[in-house]
C-alpha cells in the first residue's frame, strides 16, 4: 500500500509491545480514509485498542515497553518524540467504551476542551455548545439544562455528550472504542447514524463492540487477530466475500 | 436431624458472638463520654467572657487565659502556613508524578516513620535545629517550624489518598481532550479531591494544635502576661498552660485547670467537628 491523498492516517509497518512481554500489534500496515467509517475489528486482545490510543499518543499513559514503525497523520509521523502531543490529541479525539463524564456540569464538559486551549470568548463557547450538541443529536434534549450536573443524563445521552465534547475541540480524526457498548439499541442507532454525518466532515476510526456493527458502519475494514492485521479492505467485501478463511469465521461467528 | 442440631447451635453462637461484638464496641465510647462529661462538668462553671478574654493574675491562679488562646490559634495558623502548602504539593508529586523507584519508596517510608516519631523528638529536633542552629530563638516562628515538621506526613498521607480516589478515567479523558497533566491535576483532579485533602489539613492541625511537647522547647512560656508582638516573640499556648497550672503552680483553683481543658478541649473538637461536616457534605454532593 502506498501513501496517497485520500489517507489521513497511515500506519507504517507498526510494532507495539507492552510491559507484560505481550506483544500487541505486529508489523501492522494499513491507511485511515479520510472522510470515511474506517473500522477495526476483531475479537479482543486482537490490538484494535492499542493502534487507536497510538493515533493519538493516548498510549503514552500506559506501560508501552516498545512502539516501532510510523503512524503518519498527514504524512507527518505522530511517533516521532518531538510530537506536539497536546495539539495532536486537539486534532484527534476520542469517545471511549464507558462514557466517561467530567464532574461538573453538561455545559463545562462541553467547553472543556475549549478552556484547556486558553479559548476564552464567550461568543465562541456558546457557538461550540450549540453546534457541537446539535451534531451529537443531544441538543433538543439538554438546551433547557445546560447548567445541570452532567452526571444527572442517562447513559446514552452521556456518550452522546462525550461524543460533542470530542467535537467541540473542531477535531479532524474522530477515534470512538467500542462508543455504545454499554448503550441500549436505539441509544445506539442515534449515534451510529450521527456517524454517517459526521464523516462527511470527520474522519472517523470506529472498533465496534459487535460484528453486526461493523457490517452496518464499514466503509473500510481492518480485521484484527491476536495483534495482527489478518485483512484489510472495504467493508463490503470484508463482509461478502474475505479474502482470508478466519475473517470469513469470524464474521460468520464461528470464533470470538 | 443431626445436622438440623448443629444449624441451632450455629445461629446460637452468631447470636452470642453478635452480642458481644456490640458490647464491646458500645464499651470504647464510654471513655470519650467520661471524659468529656467529666471535664465539661468541671470546667463548665469556670467559663465566662472574662476567662476567655482576660490575661492571667494572681500568678495565673485568677483572671482568663486569652494569652494562651491566642497563642494556640497563632500556632494553629503559623502550622498551617507551613505545613498545608508542603503537605499538598508533596502529595501531589507523590501521587502524579513521581515514578515508583528506589526514591520515591524510600521518601514514602520516611513519611510512614516520620509520622510515628514520638512527639518530645520532634520538640528536641526542633530545639536545635530552630532554636539553636537556625538562631529563631524560643519563638512563634520555630515553634510552628516544629509543629508543622510534625504535621506534614499526617497531611501528605490523607492528600495522597484523596487524590488516589479520584478516578483515573476522569484524567484519561482530561488528557484525551488535549489537557496538559498539570491542567488535569489542577481542573478535575484537585477540584474532587479537596474535600478528603481539606479534612486531612484539619486532622492535622487539629493534633498539633494539642500537642504540648514539640512546642515545650520551641516556643511555650512559662507565664507571659502580653500577647506576642512578633513570629519572633515567645508565647503561651493552651496544652502547655494546662500543663504548669496543673502542675508547676501550688495552690491553683481547680475550677481553673478544668476551665482551660475545656477550652483546649471545645478548640480541637471543633476542628474535628468541622472536618466531618466537610467530609459528609462532600460525600452527599459527590457523583462518582
Amino acid at each position: 500500500m502506498e501513501l496517497t491523498e485520500k489517507h489521513k492516517i497511515f500506519v507504517d509497518n507498526v510494532s507495539l509491545r507492552y510491559s507484560d512481554g505481550i506483544e500487541s500489534l505486529n508489523n501492522v500496515t494499513m491507511p485511515v480514509i479520510a472522510n470515511k467509517i474506517n473500522v477495526m475489528l476483531g475479537p479482543s486482545g486482537g490490538g484494535k485498542s492499542s493502534l487507536l490510543r497510538l493515533f493519538n499518543r493516548l498510549n503514552d499513559l500506559a506501560d508501552v515497553d516498545f512502539v516501532e514503525g510510523r503512524v503518519l497523520l498527514d504524512g507527518v509521523d505522530v511517533l516521532n518524540p518531538e510530537t506536539n502531543v497536546i495539539e495532536l490529541r486537539r486534532k484527534v479525539g476520542m469517545v471511549f467504551s464507558r462514557a466517561v463524564v467530567l464532574p461538573m456540569s453538561i455545559k463545562e464538559n462541553l467547553i472543556y476542551g475549549l478552556e484547556l486551549a486558553g479559548i476564552k470568548d464567550p461568543k465562541k463557547l456558546e457557538e461550540t455548545i450549540e453546534t457541537s450538541l446539535i451534531q451529537s443529536a443531544l441538543w433538543d434534549e439538554v438546551k433547557d439544562r445546560l447548567d445541570d450536573s452532567a452526571f444527572a443524563l442517562s447513559g446514552g445521552q452521556k456518550q452522546r455528550l462525550c461524543l460533542a465534547r470530542v467535537l467541540a475541540n473542531e477535531p479532524e480524526v474522530i477515534l470512538l472504542d467500542e462508543p455504545t457498548s454499554g448503550l441500549d439499541p436505539i441509544s445506539t442507532l442515534k449515534v451510529e447514524e450521527s456517524l454517517q454525518t459526521l464523516k462527511e466532515t470527520y474522519t472517523i476510526v470506529l472498533v465496534p463492540h459487535s460484528v453486526n456493527q461493523a457490517g452496518r458502519t464499514a466503509d473500510h475494514c481492518a480485521f484484527f487477530l491476536q495483534g495482527e492485521l489478518v485483512e484489510y479492505s472495504s467493508g463490503k467485501k470484508i463482509f461478502t466475500n474475505p479474502e482470508d478463511q478466519r475473517t470469513g469465521d469470524y464474521i460468520e461467528g464461528r470464533f470470538g | 436431624m443431626k445436622s438440623s442440631n448443629h444449624l441451632i447451635r450455629a445461629k446460637r453462637i452468631e447470636k452470642i458472638g453478635i452480642s458481644f461484638l456490640t458490647g464491646i464496641t458500645t464499651l470504647t465510647i464510654i471513655p470519650i463520654i467520661l471524659i468529656v462529661g467529666y471535664i465539661v462538668y468541671k470546667g463548665f462553671p469556670a467559663l465566662s467572657w472574662d476567662f476567655i478574654s482576660d490575661f492571667p493574675q494572681n500568678g495565673m491562679r485568677d483572671g482568663g487565659i486569652l494569652p494562651a488562646i491566642v497563642g494556640t490559634i497563632y500556632l494553629t495558623l503559623g502550622t498551617a502556613l507551613f505545613a498545608v502548602p508542603i503537605g499538598i504539593g508533596a502529595a501531589i508529586y507523590l501521587s502524579e508524578y513521581a515514578n515508583d523507584n528506589f526514591w520515591t519508596r524510600a521518601i514514602r517510608i520516611a513519611i510512614i516513620n516520620l509520622a510515628g516519631i514520638p512527639s518530645v523528638v520532634y520538640g528536641l529536633f526542633g530545639l536545635g535545629l530552630f532554636v539553636y542552629f537556625l538562631n529563631f530563638g524560643t519563638s512563634i516562628l520555630a515553634g510552628s517550624l516544629t509543629l508543622a515538621i510534625m504535621t506534614i506526613p499526617v497531611i501528605i498521607s490523607t492528600a495522597e489518598e484523596a487524590i488516589r480516589a479520584v478516578p483515573q478515567s476522569f484524567r484519561i479523558v482530561s488528557v484525551s481532550l488535549g489537557g496538559t497533566k498539570w491542567q488535569t491535576i489542577r481542573r478535575v483532579v484537585l477540584p474532587q479531591a479537596l474535600p478528603g485533602i481539606l479534612t486531612g489539613v484539619i486532622l492535622g492541625l487539629e493534633r498539633a494544635a494539642g500537642e504540648t511537647a514539640p512546642i515545650l522547647f520551641t516556643v511555650a512560656a512559662f507565664f507571659l502576661p502580653r500577647l506576642p508582638s512578633g513570629i519572633f516573640d515567645a508565647t503561651m499556648a493552651l496544652p502547655y498552660h494546662l500543663f504548669v497550672i496543673s502542675t508547676q503552680v501550688p495552690g491553683m483553683p481547680i475550677k481553673i485547670q478544668y476551665g482551660t481543658a475545656l477550652v483546649l478541649l471545645i478548640f480541637v473538637l471543633g476542628m474535628n467537628f468541622a472536618a466531618t461536616i466537610v467530609r459528609s457534605r462532600a460525600r452527599a454532593k459527590r457523583e462518582w
